[in-house]
């Protein structure tokens, strides 16, 4: 049967999968952005999973409020993105190091 | 059994999805296996019935930021780089820890609770169950506080990202409406009082 | 009496208080009225209690008045302990405070730092009252240090000047040498007796006699040996006994009124008094007794050399001092404690009264100190003259003024301290007084001669000008003049012979050199009748006579004597080069030792290594950590993500 495992370790995957594609990605910051979002969805279906198995629904609403913070970050990571790319026509993450020490 | 079958190949395809997220050279591919691996999640999440979440993962995310995503590529003049160059200097170190993640993640979730019986199904919900309707009532009840914080919250995601992407260009025409309400007569008419003029 | 006795300690410091800190606002008049009127108090009130002591028979007073701390054990008070001992110093010391304070009056007048004089000397008779009343090692030691800064305020009284600079550091330096050595002291009693307290320690000094302690070597000293000649060392330094007498000739940079009240008449007679007090534990150690009368029998002597060859009015009465003092701690090293104290007494008034003559002629003399320059005073100024001659008298024990009992008998006390195992020491020191006398009479009369006598060398513009100074100053004279005269008739028996100190002075029987006299003593005047048959009188009236023949009758004698004896002159002038042994010696030493420490120490290992070292340190490695910020955005990802690993392994492996 299908239960709260098979859910669990494919979530894992997908947050190591995504964890890999930040560290890897070399060139573009949207790909950061979209790792982040699956980053997300990867917690999401732990959320979902822990709720489906304890029968618990509040898991659930969690992942409602993650859904909406992830939607209010998405929106205002690509805003500084453009903002980003017009000032230095590049989201190459390799030229991103003014904060180097 | 069919339902392990569909799983699998769920979980197949959105696996094939996230590594076309992670390796694809086009942003554009990587946005549009983005959205596949949405699909593949949602019909994962309908599976373990989350109806409503899986439905608002199709309507918000694939409808909403999925197409806000492709949206700035497309904006962005981003060039396709042949080679990824780093790929090739941190793999190693990169591949190493996360196999060792993966491998202590399977240990964490499979090794650990052997007695309970490993890979039991979900115990099925009680008849005339509604997911949404059971998620409303929880939603404007207990967490009616949070959820208002999360309007707040997208209100003020919207502000922000117009204010960051708004900008004055010079020699834009624009009309100042409060200046032109406030207007009054004398201020465009001046009379001038002149003599008449002689005879030449 | 408590009551009294807080008033008499605290109505100086009051008015110090009152005059230092609001001296500008309540002007000069007040400054002096209001300091003179809480020493006049003090002064009242010490002559009624001492009057208390000595017409009512009242017993000592030990009193604390205030417990500071008690730690370990050890408790720290305030406290009084009043017995004739102290009640006699009290006396002296408010009465001659008191003068001075009137002196000042006319002595300061026009001086900017008026009501600022007033607070120190008053300041100076609090802490003096406070010294001479403690009934602990711990007030005896803040009253000791707080007569010694209000003495290095006072002879830097005159601060922009450079020689008073000097001095007023040498004083304190020199100083700090003897109370390393009295702290040390009070260190070892605390350890051998474990109290501060004089009854307590002085109850216990059986048993620190019988202890020893090791100190170099191998060689075991007496505790009570170590005890004592620390606590000398102490007393050497503040009553300025040779070797560290040199602060005082130099302390007459401050005004004279100071010289009368500080460096001649309390504050250097501190250390005769503290070893006088702690006689309980100074007769239990004979070997600290044969250091105190050499120690004091070479001041005596050699500084009284010292005089002849001075040219500065002030200090030829400064080596007078010395020499005096020298006399005192022979008599203590003798055993004869209250010989020493009746002699400190008597010399307070004529040292005090020499010293304010002294400075009555400075200001006719338009602060001019060189006796060189002066001569022929006598008719300008009688009052001053013959108040200076009372005092040179009795400064040389001429027969029934105050100088000839306490002179007297302190070197018949002497004389008569020949007991067993003491050697060559007893010849020296008593040699040294019989010579020492002569010496006095001579460098005494010298001056005398040569400031009120002879030709008028001064300047046409200082002798017109030249006449007798006004109440404020000629009163003291006359005030301290009486007592200089007389005190020593009526004073002698019942504070030698009679059981006056029979409480607060302790001799063992082997040591009751005064006992032993009192045998021989028929009155006052079998005393001075006697005189014309001792030695001591005869040596006295040779050195008046060859002061009058060598600077009266033949002046060139002694320029020839200059000439011929150069060597001895020279070693008189330089002061047997005392004073450049210690300058370019140890001072010198202690300087580039300083700049050693100051270059090496201070400067390379603390700033350098330390300080900036330790800073320079954090910033290379700060330089090298900084490497890690590589400003990239995955570099950051990448670190948390390893933490993320490392708090998994831990979670799953580890816990």
């Amino acid at each position: 049967m299908i239960g709260l495992q098979h859910y669990l370790t494919l979530s894992a995957m997908l947050f190591v999968l995504s964890i890999a594609g930040i560290v890897i990605n070399r060139r573009n910051l949207i790909l950061l952005l979209m790792c982040i979002e699956l980053m997300l969805l990867s917690v999401n279906f732990n959320f979902i999973a822990f709720s489906r198995h304890l029968g618990d629904d509040t898991g659930q609403v969690f992942v409602f409020f993650i859904l909406t913070v992830a939607a209010a970050e998405a929106a205002i990571g690509l805003a500084i993105l453009v903002v980003l790319f017009r000032n230095r026509r590049s989201i190459n993450v390799q030229e991103l190091n003014t904060m180097k020490g | 059994m069919f339902q392990a079958i569909l799983f699998y190949m769920f979980a197949a395809v959105l696996v094939g999805a996230a590594l076309g997220v992670v390796f694809s050279r086009n942003p554009v591919h990587a946005v549009m296996f983005l959205v596949l691996a949405f699909f593949q999640s949602a019909c994962l999440w309908l599976m373990a019935e989350a109806e409503f979440l899986a439905i608002v993962l199709v309507l918000v995310y694939v409808g909403a930021v999925m197409v806000l995503f492709l949206f700035v590529v497309m904006m962005l003049d981003i060039k396709v780089e042949e080679v990824q160059r780093g790929l090739t200097r941190y793999a190693p170190l990169a591949i190493a820890v996360a196999l060792l993640m993966t491998f202590e993640l399977i240990q964490l979730i499979w090794m650990r609770n052997q007695g309970e019986g490993s890979a039991t199904g979900f115990a099925p919900y009680p008849e005339g169950y509604s997911n949404t309707e059971s998620l409303g009532s929880v939603l404007y009840t207990e967490h009616v506080y949070a959820f208002e914080i999360a309007a707040v919250v997208l209100l003020l995601a919207i502000v922000a990202a117009i204010t960051l992407t708004m900008r004055k260009r010079p020699g834009l025409k624009v009309q100042n409406i409060a200046k032109q309400v406030a207007v009054r007569a004398k201020d465009r008419i001046r009379v001038v009082k002149m003599d008449a003029e002689k005879k030449q | 009496m408590l009551n009294y006795y807080l008033t008499i300690v605290l109505a100086p410091l009051a008015a110090s208080v009152v005059a230092g800190l609001f001296g500008k606002q309540i002007g000069r008049a007040a400054s002096h009225w209001i300091t003179i009127l809480a020493v006049g108090l003090s002064f009242a009130l010490s002559m009624i209690v001492l009057k208390a002591f000595v017409i009512d028979g009242m017993q000592a007073e030990n009193i604390s008045v205030y417990t500071w701390a008690v730690t370990d054990g050890l408790r720290m008070e305030v406290g009084f302990l009043v017995d004739r001992l102290t009640a006699l110093m009290m006396a002296v010391v408010t009465f001659v405070s008191f003068m001075v304070h009137i002196y000042t009056i006319g002595y300061m007048h026009d001086d900017p730092g008026y009501q600022r004089f007033f607070s120190y000397i008053s300041l100076f008779t609090f802490s003096m009252l406070m010294l001479v009343m403690s009934n602990n090692f711990l007030q005896l030691f803040f009253g000791w240090e707080a007569v010694g800064l209000v003495s290095y305020l006072l002879i830097g009284f005159w601060y922009k000047r450079e020689s008073a600079i000097f001095a007023n550091l040498k004083a304190f330096i020199v100083n700090r040498v003897g109370d390393f050595g009295f702290i040390l002291g009070i260190a070892a009693v605390v350890m051998f007796a474990g109290s501060l307290d004089y009854a307590e320690v002085f109850s216990k000094s059986n048993e620190i006699a019988a202890q020893e302690i090791v100190i170099l070597g191998d060689t075991p000293w007496n505790a009570m040996t170590v005890v004592c000649i620390l606590l000398f060392i102490g007393a050497m330094g503040k009553s300025a006994q040779a070797p560290l007498h040199v602060w005082l000739p130099d302390s007459m940079e401050g005004p004279t009124p100071i010289s009368a009240l500080i460096h001649a008449a309390t504050m250097v007679t501190a250390g005769i008094f503290m070893v006088a007090r702690m006689s309980p534990l100074f007769e239990l150690s004979e070997t600290a007794l044969a250091v105190v009368l050499i120690i004091g029998a070479i001041t005596a002597f050699f500084m009284g050399l010292l005089g002849i060859v001075q040219n500065d009015i002030k200090r030829v009465v400064a080596y007078s001092t010395l020499s005096q003092l020298g006399y005192m701690t022979v008599a203590l090293g003798a055993s004869a404690y209250s010989a020493a104290i009746f002699h400190l007494m008597t010399h307070a008034f004529f040292k005090a009264l020499l010293f304010l003559a002294a400075g009555s002629v400075i200001i006719a003399m338009h602060h001019e100190q060189d006796i060189r320059k002066m001569g022929g005073v006598r008719k300008y100024m009688p009052i001053t003259y013959w108040t200076a001659l009372i005092g040179s008298l009795a400064l040389i024990g001429f027969p029934g003024s105050a100088g000839f009992f306490s002179k007297d008998l302190l070197i018949e006390a002497i004389h008569e301290s020949h007991w067993e195992g003491q050697g060559a020491v007893y010849w020296i020191a008593y040699l040294s007084v019989l010579l020492g006398v002569f010496v006095t009479a001579l460098y005494s009369f010298r001056m005398f001669f040569l400031v009120f006598h002879g030709e008028e060398r001064m300047d046409a513009e200082t002798k017109s000008h030249l006449h007798e100074t006004p109440w404020v100053v000629t009163v003291p004279l006359i005030l301290l003049a009486i007592p200089s005269a007389i005190i020593g008739w009526y004073t002698v028996e019942p504070v030698l012979f009679g059981p006056f100190f029979d409480n607060a002075l302790y001799e063992t029987e082997r040591h009751d050199v005064i006992a032993r006299m009192a045998a021989d003593w028929h009155g006052s005047a079998g005393l001075v009748t006697h005189a014309f048959q001792t030695p001591i009188f005869w040596l006295a009236a040779a050195g008046v006579l060859t002061a009058w023949f060598l600077y009266l009758k033949r002046p060139d004698i002694p320029d020839t004597i200059q000439q011929k004896a150069t060597g001895l002159y020279n070693l008189l002038v330089n002061k047997y080069y005392m004073d450049d042994l210690y300058i370019k010696g140890f001072a010198s030493w202690g300087r580039s030792f300083g700049n050693f420490l100051w270059r090496k120490g201070d400067e390379l290992v603390i700033d350098g290594v330390l300080v900036n070292g330790t800073a320079n340190a954090v910033g290379r490695l700060a330089g090298v950590l900084r490497q890690i910020q590589t400003g990239y955005l995955y570099t950051y990802a990448f670190a948390m993500i390893i933490g993320l690993t490392m708090l998994l392994s831990w979670l799953i492996w580890f816990r």
